[in-house]
């Protein structure tokens, strides 16, 4: 009966309801896009990893494992790495960062594409001049660039010259001497790569790696280790960063709920006189408009995950070379448990209100 | 036999602000199960007063009133809530029915908090057809005419099967057909069921429907006829 009373409740202010329910979506929204952001940025850094087809990655001394960072290393020391035991081939890039989170990566071509195996060209095909870059179709697409086309990148102009698959390091390559001279940072890497003539040897050669006195400072991971570092607690300031969203998002909606259910309460204090000349105890008051909580909570719930879903098309149609999302169906619970928790704090004031409301002047209220 | 509601030296005072307001001073008065009794007096005179006080909604300041074996001087907030969905139903002026539920909805909403279940007993049933509502039971109040509101809120009044019925005014949104017709109802409902009821009224020609009229004024009963 009492849910009977609450359904018809939200249905007799139906904007009202569609309006908080789609205030606390938006809240749920921003808990599982920033979740499903995190995660898809690190799957797709992750499978990019992958593609390069080195079996040990090596970052310099002072450089973050996963990040960008200006830490460079000599390009000579590729030469060392190539007369290590079991090393066969050894190539190494520089990363330049060319805005928000978007970086220019150069390469020696022959090297890494001996390493990593060819590049799958969807058009055009490999540099021809100093000037060119070869983007990929996630960065072509949302660039609307094709091959021949002029792009400003570091203020240079360079020509595509191809178009390829994405999953291999990075989504623009340019000649790596070309990035050095326009960085001025000639003969300076930002990792190398190692591929062992067995990968069954790469945590021996790591091991020698590591043991070596010249190497020291270096970050010198298997891929294996160097993929498993691609989580949320190995981003700087990426928990931190969650926590704010939901921070937020508890306060959004402790506020949207607060106030839905303040005005609720004074709208029906004449309802709540009738109850409680009914026979309605204080409790079955709270009751009710905890009830009619939860169902916000619930249907706002419901509005966010699917939001959350057309958000995350959006992003993987429409932003895919800078950003990329997925799913994240383990994250729902957590942002249930934020909608109901920010919504049932929402509550509490007006719901003691109702409780405490004097049946008599309840029942005089014009 | 022990009348049903007993009233010894009932006084009231409310504080409004810094102000003692006497709205009862020292009423008594006794009313057999089973009669219909009218309260008549002008505005202020304290019948709202003894009528909230009898059905549980507010405290006493002193005296002693007993509805049905209870004493309710002695009653904390929630023995008072429990009385009211036990042994008070009320009726008011503005038939005060919950405006998301149904006819239907808003008598089983009462009949939820009066902690009774399952189907409608033929009894309250015969009620609802002396009501004349029984088409009616499906709709919302926006949808029924004042007279068939108050009708549904007398059903809803009476669905725990109350000791006594408090109206306050119950014909006063009413135009004089529909008064016609809820005053006759409740009177048969005193007959037939031997309902108790206790009204208040400005209306003397609204009065004369009880068995009895107890006149108040300035916090007192002043006359009975």
């Amino acid at each position: 009966m009492i849910n009977r009373l609450v359904i018809e409740n939200l249905k007799h202010r139906k904007l009202r309801t569609t309006l908080s329910a789609l205030s606390i979506g938006f809240q749920v929204t921003m808990i599982l896009a920033v979740a499903g952001l995190s995660r898809g940025m690190l799957q797709d850094s992750m499978n990019r990893a992958k593609g390069v087809g080195a079996d040990i990655w090596i970052k310099p001394p002072g450089a973050s494992a996963i990040s960008l960072s200006g830490a460079s290393m000599p390009q000579s020391v590729l030469k060392y790495f190539r007369q290590v035991p079991h090393v066969r081939l050894a190539t190494g890039t520089a990363v330049q960062p060319i805005g928000g989170i978007s970086t220019i990566t150069g390469i020696d071509y022959d090297e890494f594409v001996a390493m990593s195996g060819p590049f799958r060209f969807l058009e055009g095909g490999p540099f021809q001049s100093d000037d060119d870059v070869i983007i990929d179709q996630y960065y072509a697409e949302q660039q609307k660039l094709r091959t021949g086309d002029r792009v400003r990148i570091l203020n240079h102009e360079w020509r595509v010259c191809g178009v390829v698959e994405p999953g291999k390091l990075a989504r623009l390559f340019v000649r790596l001497r070309r990035l050095q001279e326009l960085t001025g940072s000639e003969g300076k890497l930002n990792q190398a790569f190692l591929k062992l003539d067995d990968p069954r040897r790469t945590q021996e050669v790591v091991q020698y790696l590591k043991s070596q006195p010249e190497l020291a400072g270096y970050s010198i991971y298997s891929i294996e280790e160097f993929l498993s570092l691609f989580s949320m607690n190995n981003v700087p300031g990426l928990k931190a960063f969650i926590y704010v969203i939901i921070g937020l998002s508890l306060i959004i909606g402790f506020l949207v709920v607060g106030l839905t259910m303040y005005t609720t309460v004074l709208e029906r204090t004449r309802e709540i006189g009738i109850l409680k000349a009914l026979g309605a105890g204080p409790m079955d008051i709270v009751g009710i408009l905890v009830r009619e909580t939860v169902m916000l909570a619930i249907a706002g719930w419901v509005a966010g995950i699917l939001l959350s879903v057309g958000a995350h098309w959006l992003i993987n149609t429409h932003v895919r070379a800078n950003l990329q999302s997925e799913i994240a169906p383990d994250w729902w619970p957590i942002a249930l448990a934020v909608s109901l928790a920010a919504s049932l704090l929402g509550a509490l004031y007006p719901g003691l209100r109702a409780a405490r409301q004097d049946a008599i002047e309840a029942l005089s209220y014009e | 036999m022990e009348p049903i509601i007993i009233v010894r030296d009932l006084r009231k005072i409310y504080h409004v602000g810094e102000v003692d307001v006497h709205a009862l001073r020292g009423v008594s008065l006794e009313v057999p199960k089973g009669e219909f009794v009218s309260i008549v007096g002008p505005s202020g005179s304290g019948k709202s007063t003894l009528f909230h006080i009898i059905g549980g909604l507010t405290s006493i300041t002193s005296g002693q009133v007993v509805v049905d074996g209870q004493d309710l001087s002695q009653l904390t907030d929630s023995e008072r809530t429990r009385l009211r969905r036990k042994k008070v139903g009320f009726v008011f002026q503005r038939y005060n029915l919950l405006p998301t539920l149904t006819a239907l909805g808003n008598i089983e909403i009462a009949r939820y908090f009066g902690g009774n279940t399952g189907p409608l007993d033929p009894e309250f049933r015969e009620i609802i057809r002396l009501l004349g509502i029984e088409h009616r039971l499906h709709h919302k109040p926006r949808a029924l005419s004042g007279g068939e509101q108050q009708r549904v809120a007398i059903a809803r009044a009476l669905v725990n099967r109350p000791a006594i019925l408090l109206a306050d005014e119950p014909t006063g949104n009413l135009d004089s057909e529909n008064s016609e017709a809820v005053l006759g109802l409740l009177r048969d409902l005193n007959h037939g069921f031997g309902q108790t009821i206790l009204m208040i009224t400005h209306n003397p020609e609204a009065a004369a429907y009880a068995d009895r009229i107890l006149h108040m004024r300035d916090g007192r009963v002043v006359r009975e006829s």
